[in-house]
């Protein structure tokens, strides 16, 4: 008896994907030549498969923020919020995402998965209930299930059955957290928030929003789906990441409770752990700045995803429910996925391929991504390998 | 122990249609390996149940449950 042994299973799952399907797991990003373009095994390739939805990760900007902040304040804290790990840049970029989201309250967290950790971690402990949308992410589940509150799935964007779930658990008295995503990392569809946002009211229930994907994507101001939704003052809790439209990486909580400060003496995973280094918050906090003053990079962040969907649908493919900057091509059968993934990997295309287990039905997707700085040409030249590989 | 069985019918009977036709069912069927139950079934099936009974079942239960006898003893504890 080995101490590994309860991975056999996945090492047999895993091993049956490569014989079937080669070692497509270690893609390695040689060289970063631009936010859409690097180097992979030797070749020169379009990224149509980052969340790098603003390009901002490249912007000259948020790389001399970056470099300024470590020249002056080091590569790293070396300590937690609650320590040595709280510099003015922390503190500075919770009040600019406050006055960004418009919010009474901020606390920045050393990653996404970390912010929705420590947040659902702490808030929804045992005896409240968590009520999430089937297809969050899995900081989500993992934070409800590390705060030990009941947890309770209702299927994705379906009202029906979210309501039908709220009038049973009402039942018992106690509080119940709905968390949803802006937009869904997979099929990159929006919550149906506004109705959602009924719901909560109806049954008197709270609300946590993670705008992982959509801060910087969705909103007139960029602010997220609350703000397109025009739903923002109903909203209890933003979280959100810094990995994506931000280009750097740590994540946040925000929210006009208040009592929300808290959690900065009640929860391990923001306690427990170094607060992020000074260069992410430094390039972070100008992405932040970006967003507002440069609304021309969402018009054609949509753009580009309007481009993109509109010629994959008229090749006939199966897209998700909506053009958004997420665009996954769907297969029922796993190898064609497979295949068509390769085929674009050869022409210079890198996309992301989720395979079964990780989707919910069976079936394969290519999960494109789109961003501001794709040009019109790098645009076309992914429409063309899928044209390519999918019209034989 | 009639309650029992009678848990375990019911869910028997909702766990027929969405297996292949001849599929034996028995407590001991596990649901990930013998009936290749995925993530979409496993909602319906829980929606069902969660309906025929007027009960919720929390997702933290079901991480000890691999039996259709496993999943009636959870049941029964919510119903
Ligand atoms: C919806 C959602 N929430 C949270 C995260 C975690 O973000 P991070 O990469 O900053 O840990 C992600 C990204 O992977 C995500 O898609």
């Amino acid at each position: 008896m080995n101490i590994f042994d309860k991975f056999d299973k996945l090492v047999q799952a895993g091993q049956k994907l490569e014989q079937e399907f080669g070692a497509f797991f270690q893609v390695v990003m040689d060289e970063i030549l631009s936010s859409t373009e690097a180097v992979i095994n030797g070749k020169k390739v379009i990224l149509a498969g980052t969340n790098n939805y603003l390009g901002l990760s490249m912007d000259p900007e948020c790389i001399e923020a970056a470099c300024q902040a470590t020249r002056q304040n080091g590569t790293g804290t070396t300590g937690s919020r609650m320590a040595n790990g709280t510099f003015s840049g922390h503190v500075q970029l919770e009040e600019a995402l406050s006055n960004f989201l418009g919010c009474s309250n901020t606390i920045v967290f050393t990653t996404g998965y970390g912010a929705n950790l420590a947040v659902l971690s702490s808030l929804a402990g045992p005896g409240d209930i968590a009520l999430l949308d089937a297809d969050c992410h899995a900081s989500i589940y993992d934070g409800c299930r590390m705060g030990g509150a009941e947890m309770f799935r209702f299927k994705h964007n379906n009202m029906e059955d979210l309501e039908k779930r709220l009038s049973r658990l009402q039942k018992r008295k106690t509080n119940i957290l709905i968390i949803i995503e802006g937009l869904y990392s997979m099929l990159g569809d929006r919550a149906c928030i506004r109705e959602i946002v009924e719901l909560k009211e109806k049954y008197g229930a709270y609300l946590l929003v993670d705008e992982a994907h959509s801060l910087g994507v969705l909103g007139e101001n960029g602010r997220g789906l609350a703000e397109e939704a025009g739903v923002s003052d109903k909203v209890d809790f933003i979280t959100g990441t810094f990995s994506k439209s931000l280009g750097a990486t740590g994540g946040f909580c925000s929210s006009n409770h208040q009592q929300l400060e808290i959690l900065r003496y009640a929860s391990r995973p923001y306690i427990f752990t170094a607060s992020p280094s000074p260069s992410n918050i430094a390039s972070a906090r100008k992405a932040l700045e970006i967003i507002a003053t440069r609304p021309e990079l969402r018009t054609r962040l949509w753009q580009n995803t309007n481009a993109l969907y509109d010629r994959l649908s008229s090749l006939k493919l199966n897209l998700g429910p909506e053009p958004t900057p997420i665009i996954p091509v769907r297969f029922t059968d796993p190898h064609e996925a497979l295949r068509v993934w390769k085929g674009l990997l050869a022409k210079g295309v890198y996309v992301n391929m989720v395979l079964p287990p990780a989707t919910p039905d069976g079936s394969a997707f290519l999960r494109c991504s789109m961003s501001a700085s794709h040009t019109p040409e790098q645009v076309s030249t992914i429409g063309d390998a899928f044209e390519a590989l999918t019209s034989e | 122990m009639g309650e029992e069985r009678e848990v375990l019918g019911k869910i028997i009977q909702i766990l027929k249609p969405m297996v292949p036709e001849d599929t034996e069912i028995t407590p001991e069927t596990d649901l990930a390996t013998d009936l290749s139950i995925d993530s979409l079934k496993s909602m319906e099936i829980l929606a069902q149940i969660e309906d025929t009974f007027d009960i919720s079942i929390p997702i933290n239960v079901l991480a000890e449950v691999r039996t259709v006898e496993d999943l009636a003893t959870q049941i029964k504890k919510l119903i």
